[in-house]
């Protein structure tokens, strides 16, 4: 697959490029100022204001109050009163429909939502249209219909909340690790202080203007922006009973640190370096696409990501050329035409990091092939690229890269596959493809990973429990087990056997 | 051996030389098997995906004139008549009476017997075996159910090749496919290939119907796919339009790949033709986006890819005429034949 693949890969205008399909950002009302949300209304923080700005065009979108010790404080005392006087006190069903509202709310703001996330984190549309939102609406939908059914997630008769929960998300699913957090804390009864990125404040912002259109209580859920200082101010207050993070393994040590002893409840969902292994018995065509979505995925921003490709070695060449080609199809640019299949990287920081990494995958002797994405000017870009002959020693198959860039490895028999892909501090996804079922649950046992994805990769639902092994962190989210993190059980005895029931 | 060479081989001798001498039942039944197999969920989303490509002005008006450009104007009723048939032909001509820009169809699709009254209605638009003008495309091999013998099969397609006939579109014989006799079908496309030749040694080109809708699996569809260009297909079409389900985007998506495997094995092209069920400018952008984004544009071309379709071509037009004039006609403004 040379010479006579020429025709599939070499660049020529193509008639999706003749016009392009931006989505109009006219849907957006968007105020110059954010200030924070504490206790059910905009507030101004006192730390100095910073900027949010678009990754693709590098122009600023709006001014963000930055929440310093002060701020977090009045926030931990809103979330605390709302939690002592309204929020615990409600029963189930009603926070049930506050939860239902917010999704409904979500559905109809989808649009809104979607341009607001795109235009912040550089994510495609397509992805945060057909993706991010409507999980985000699906997961407080799920978390809804639990409210009220408590006594059945397996924590015996009526488990209890926890009381304030203080939250960290990251800046690759502003919107959907908000959603993660803040549907499970509340249907358990839960009140809510979340800090969502400094680089991706903005959705969360138009969020907050939807709890208001709820009318959920005051207090129940408050936003404070800023970096890493008011993360680190959030999780170490003293009146904060739960602590979730989503983030890097280094940031998560720190929490776990911090916090110890401290009698907090936490929830760490951290880094990956996930493998995706590919059988030669595979479906070839699905496979291809199942990684290029695995590790292209909003531009391998994702925790989970595919980003270590383990190929049986008499397939190799053949799913490199295919990828190659595949690849060679992918359209970078706008992340708000609706055409785009890659978005811009979120910061000049991540961006940083990605070439530093790149650069040490070459020097250590590593092939690298890059797609030939033209690259705009503006904004932070990097084309989708690939590195073969990469050795499980190279820093590219250990780190995660968190970016485009897929490691490609090579393996022999199951066992070896198995061995290499537990082979990693991390284990928090892992994808099989392979045509036979049995080979498929054989591998999937023996694999440690918090999910195990059979012929696809990257799909979420909010019934199913997502997490890590090891360094990738503790504890679910999603599903009855999610619940859990968010509930103490009440204790929990047998039921007395009378003599009348034996029977 | 060359690709040069690989193309010029009777389709028999290009199987063999794929396959290995020995050319048989056997052989041929475990070289369909040994092919990558599909994932139904994986093909369905991606297909799925290429259909949420959006398309606007500049691109749609060159996308709506490629389609025109890529009809086989279609009816196949056993109402059928020669004035029927001189009416389809006229559309095919002149698309769009309103506005003479309107590009031709590639192809008037009839039964073998109205071959000559869509000759002779075509005139001196029918291409008549050459590379410009109309062509007309006779369905033939006792279509749309193909139960009956070779021997049957064979004159229903030497009469329609004789009758002026450019292109046949011959229906495998599902029945043996689905128990397994794969060497039966694949003599059978090799005879109707070699009854597709002409006095003077050209061949009509065959396009062979899979029936997509009744071989039901996708991996069914992929070795019928390989099957059908092995012996010599120079298109693979999905369907009779006999038979629901019709064309759908992941059998044409998965077709594409067989195409593409195919040219990147031997440097041969093979078009395909997804025919049945697509009736609007939509849906028929979306097989465009997936041609191009599987094969590459360069299959956007009438000897490449083509629909089969009645109904389609009015909504093209309907949809033309809002791109030039800036409003929607109703369906009395393009004619009904």
């Amino acid at each position: 697959m040379t010479e006579n693949n020429k025709a599939l890969t070499t660049k020529a205008p193509s008639f999706l490029d003749y016009a392009p399909a931006p989505e109009s950002t006219s849907i957006l009302h968007l105020k110059k100022h954010y200030g924070l949300f504490i206790d059910g209304e905009f507030v101004d923080g006192r730390g100095d204001a910073f900027t949010t700005i678009s990754p693709a065009t590098e122009k600023e979108i709006a001014s963000i109050s930055n929440a310093n010790n002060a701020d977090v404080d009045v926030a931990v005392a809103a979330a605390r009163k709302a939690y002592d006087r309204t929020w615990s006190k409600l029963s189930g069903a009603d926070r049930g429909k506050y939860l239902f509202r917010i999704a409904r709310l979500v559905q109809e703001r989808a649009r809104e939502l979607a341009v607001a996330e795109s235009l912040d984190n550089g994510k495609p549309i397509k992805e945060s249209r057909d993706v991010d939102v409507p999980l985000v609406a699906a997961w407080f939908f799920y978390y809804a219909g639990w409210a009220d059914k408590l006594d059945y997630a397996g924590l015996g008769p009526n488990p209890q909340s926890l009381g304030v929960a203080a939250q960290v998300i990251p800046w690759n699913f502003p919107l959907l690790m908000l959603a993660w957090k803040i549907a499970p804390a509340l249907a358990a009864g839960n009140t809510v202080v979340i800090k969502p990125a400094e680089t991706t404040p903005l959705s969360a912002m138009i969020f907050a203007e939807i709890l208001q259109q709820a009318d959920l209580p005051k207090g129940v859920v408050n936003i404070v922006t800023g970096a890493g200082e008011t993360g680190s101010a959030l999780v170490n207050h003293p009146d904060v009973n739960k602590v979730a993070f989503t983030g890097s393994t280094g940031v998560g040590r720190a929490i776990a640190k911090s916090i110890a002893g401290s009698g907090k409840k936490v929830t760490l969902e951290l880094g990956g370096k996930n493998a995706n292994i590919v059988f030669d018995d595979a479906p070839m065509d699905q496979a291809i696409e199942g990684i290029v979505n695995g590790i292209f995925f909003n531009q391998g921003h994702v925790c989970c990501a595919g980003s270590r490709l383990l190929v049986q070695e008499n397939v190799h060449d053949e799913v490199v050329d295919r990828l190659k080609a595949r690849l060679s199809t992918l359209r970078m640019g706008d992340p708000l035409d609706k055409n785009t299949d890659i978005g811009a990287i979120n910061s000049k920081a991540q961006l940083d990091r990605i070439r530093e990494l790149s650069n040490v995958g070459e020097a250590e002797g590593a092939e690298r092939w890059t797609a030939g994405c033209a690259i705009p000017e503006n904004g932070f870009w990097f084309a989708p690229t690939i590195f073969t002959n990469v050795s499980t020693s190279s820093r590219i198959a250990r780190e995660e890269v968190f970016g485009p860039v897929l490691s490609v490895l090579t393996f022999r028999t199951p066992a070896e596959a198995i061995a290499k892909a537990n082979n990693t501090p991390y284990g928090l996804s892992a994808g099989i493809w392979s045509e036979k079922g049995s080979r498929v649950l054989a591998v999937a046992d023996k694999l440690r990973a918090g999910v195990i994805w059979a012929n696809t990769f990257n799909r979420f639902d909010p019934a199913s429990p997502f997490g890590g092994y090891k360094e990738s962190g503790y504890g679910r989210e999603g599903g009855r087990h999610g619940l859990a993190a968010y509930l103490e059980s009440a204790g929990w005895a047998a039921p007395a056997v009378t003599k009348g029931s034996k029977k | 051996m060359t690709i040069e060479q690989a193309i010029a081989l009777a389709p028999a001798e290009r199987a063999v030389n794929l396959i290995g001498s020995d050319l048989t039942e056997k052989s041929l039944k475990l070289h369909l098997e040994g092919l990558s197999g599909v994932d139904a969920v994986g093909l369905e989303q991606r297909a799925a995906g290429l259909g949420t490509r959006s398309i606007k002005t500049t691109s749609k008006a060159w996308a709506l004139d490629t389609i025109i450009k890529l009809i086989d104007l279609t009816t196949l009723e056993g109402a059928d008549t020669p004035g029927k048939v001189r009416s389809l032909a006229a559309k095919a001509m002149l698309p769009d009476p309103s506005d003479a820009s309107t590009p031709r169809v590639a192809a008037v699709c009839v039964y073998g017997d109205m071959v000559p009254y869509a000759a002779d209605a075509l005139g001196s638009a029918w291409s008549n075996g050459s590379d410009n003008g109309i062509n007309v495309a006779a369905v033939a091999t006792a279509f749309p159910s193909g139960r009956s013998s070779l021997p049957i099969k064979i004159m229903d397609t030497k009469e329609a090749v004789a009758n002026g006939a450019d292109e046949i579109d011959m229906v495998i014989d599902r029945g043996a496919f689905l128990s397994g006799k794969y060497g039966v079908v694949f003599d059978q496309i090799v005879a109707v290939k070699e009854a597709c030749r002409r006095d003077d040694g050209t061949y009509a080109h065959l396009k062979v119907i899979l029936e997509t809708g009744e071989l039901n699996t996708y991996d069914n569809v992929r070795k019928a796919s390989w099957l059908a260009i092995l012996a010599g297909g120079d298109f693979i079409k999905t369907s009779t339009g006999k038979v629901a389900p019709a064309a759908t985007l992941p059998v044409t998506l998965l077709m594409l790949e067989v195409v593409r495997d195919w040219h990147l094995l031997t440097g041969e092209k093979i078009g395909v033709k997804p025919a049945g069920g697509i009736r609007t400018s939509k849906d028929a952008i979306k097989y465009l986006v997936t041609v191009a984004e599987t094969v590459g544009e360069e299959w956007l071309q009438p000897h490449l890819f083509r629909f089969g379709a009645s109904s389609l071509l009015n909504d093209v037009l309907l949809q033309r005429q809002k791109l030039t004039t800036g409003h929607y006609s109703g369906p009395d403004y393009v004619t009904i034949d």
